[in-house]
């Protein structure tokens, strides 16, 4: 049975106060709180037994190191990836998508060739294939999406030619909330031996991820978005991939073998951990995902879209309040402005209610591009958020209206 | 009044206020009352964008007093705006190079002005204060 009171009591942030107000997170969207079972592991690895991995002989390294290789069994499993050695542990979803960026690009991809992008990626899925193909010479393709934030995919198939190596899409708008059809997709893509990257920053806290039933050839997401720490994150790639691609940086762990002459590479995944790796970030991260096990996913899926519907109508009754990102099949963010207000302007005020929201562009300009505005206002909920905190931000909103005369 | 004396009426003002809510109304109100920047220089020549929200800044040497004109497109900003305005408009070139501008902390707003903010406040106030020192330089030069 899913408790809402109770699930907030594993989270010490939430028993803060704003200015004096309750703290209402909702900014979930870009980085989620921690439950005190994370901060706890973190806290006790490094007051009992901190020790790098892959190195010593001794008790502490190797215990480090086993907990750091069980930590990517936890990921395996959570994903459901075929592989242990398909898990390969970044810094987040950003390094993830320029190291395939950068390796993929090494191997796979010449001058003229192509890639596919769609209008709704953050910057993070534009900017390094930006940058790889001022390197190599190739160039970007972008699926549009409609007025309701939803792609179109009419024109998918004819936007593959032979010269397509890689479809990169989001899985799910950051900005606007839609969930892609990507697995669809990725059977299109797939049709024209093209490999599809899933970029999962948003998607995997809020639904089970099936990387095996997807077929992706790549998933990309972050720890501390799924109540996981800061600074350490999944690639997930297909073995053949991650076998032919080369390693995207040099140093310790991820090589064989070095002379002066020749370096030889390490098995995967070694070959793209280079350097100390955040190994107590992972471990970290793999106390979050059995939370999320335990908590039930698929009862937190149920719940969020519960709130999700009631944030909707609720926010729906103010007056002048129009949502960017209307598909109805999205996640529980909610992208909005309020008429004649200037994003900013309502943002400072609720912060001073205590409670966060993000405004701005959420580093999607081209999403913002495409409705012809500077930001919006963006509430991005989590199953911690309960129905009284959607009530009190509809509250502010109307308090906002009265001081800005709209 | 000297640059200082503006700046601790400024605080004295603040001082009203026990709720951030009165602040804002506050800052609403000189936002809305600040003279308005002329349509034609409302344009990226005269931008000082910030990710969260813009600012336009218009200067003029009057009678060796610096004077400035400036706009926001979000009103709290533009109250913020105002306040330094009213601070630093009108003055001696060497009076805006040099000063300390201590209210903005005093009257809680420091927050509002750091980089992370990216509302074009600090960009702003730097701005005018460079307007300022190359108005202070140019001046120097013409004595020589």
């Amino acid at each position: 049975m899913f408790d809402v009171e109770k699930i907030r009591k594993d989270f010490p942030v939430l028993q803060q106060k704003i200015y004096g107000n309750p703290l209402i997170y909702l900014d979930n969207g870009a980085t989620s709180q921690k439950p005190r079972v994370v901060i706890e592991k973190i806290s006790s690895f490094y007051s009992q037994s901190n020790s790098s991995i892959h190195r010593g002989v001794h008790f502490f390294s190797e215990q480090a190191t086993a907990k750091y290789e069980s930590a990517r069994i936890t990921v395996k499993e959570f994903i459901n990836a075929k592989h242990v050695h398909e898990v390969v542990f970044t810094a987040g979803t950003t390094a993830s998508i320029n190291n395939v960026a950068f390796s993929f690009g090494e191997k796979y991809i010449k001058a003229g060739d192509e890639i596919i992008l769609t209008e709704m990626e953050h910057h993070a899925n534009i900017v390094p294939w930006q940058m790889l193909c001022d390197r190599k010479g190739c160039k970007l393709k972008i699926i549009p999406f409609d007025d309701n934030g939803e792609l179109i995919l009419e024109d998918l198939e004819k936007m593959f030619t032979p010269k397509t190596r890689i479809l990169a899409v989001t899985h799910v708008s950051n900005a606007l909330g839609t969930i892609n059809p990507v697995k669809e997709m990725i059977k299109k893509a797939h049709a024209y031996n093209v490999p599809v990257l899933i970029d999962g920053a948003q998607s995997i806290q809020h639904g089970v991820v099936d990387v095996r039933d997807l077929d992706c050839d790549f998933f990309v997401f972050s720890g501390h978005k799924i109540y996981g720490p800061t600074g350490i994150g999944v690639l997930y790639g297909k073995e053949k991939w991650l076998e032919e691609m080369p390693p995207y940086q040099g140093g310790g762990d991820m090589v064989r073998n070095v002379t002066f002459e020749k370096t030889t590479y390490n098995d995967l995944p070694f070959k793209f951990e280079a350097g100390t790796t955040n190994y107590v970030g992972a471990m970290g991260l793999a106390t979050a995902l059995n939370y999320l096990t335990e908590t039930g996913r698929e009862e937190i899926k149920e719940y969020e879209s519960e709130l999700t519907g009631y944030a909707h109508r609720k926010l729906g009754q103010v007056e002048g309040l129009k949502f960017f990102g209307t598909s109805t099949n999205k996640i529980c963010i909610l992208s909005f402005l309020l008429d004649g207000i200037h994003q900013y302007d309502a943002g400072m005020i609720i912060d001073k209610l205590g409670i966060a929201v993000r405004t701005g562009t959420h580093c999607a300009q081209p999403v913002m591009d495409h409705f012809g505005i500077d930001g919006t206002l963006r509430a991005s909920l989590a199953f911690y958020n309960t129905k009284d905190e959607i009530d009190r931000l509809y509250e502010a909103l109307l308090k906002v209206k009265q001081m800005l005369g709209s | 009044m000297t640059l200082n004396e503006i700046q601790d009426e400024i605080i004295e003002d603040f001082e009203f206020f026990d709720e951030w809510m009165d602040k804002y109304n506050y800052l609403i109100e000189l936002g809305n009352k600040l003279e308005p920047i002329d349509p034609k220089y409302k344009n990226n020549g005269y931008l000082i964008e910030g990710c969260q929200s813009k600012v336009w800044l218009r200067t003029e040497l009057d009678q060796g007093k610096v004077r400035f004109t400036a706009d926001s497109d979000a009103i709290i900003t533009k109250g913020i705006v105002a306040l330094l305005v009213k601070v630093l408009s009108g003055r001696k070139p060497e009076e805006i190079k040099d000063a300390d501008l201590y209210f903005i902390d005093r009257i809680g707003l420091k927050e509002n002005l750091s980089p992370t903010r990216s509302n074009g406040l600090l960009a702003m106030m730097k701005q005018m204060k460079l307007y300022g020192l190359a108005y202070y330089a140019k001046q120097g030069e013409s004595k020589k």
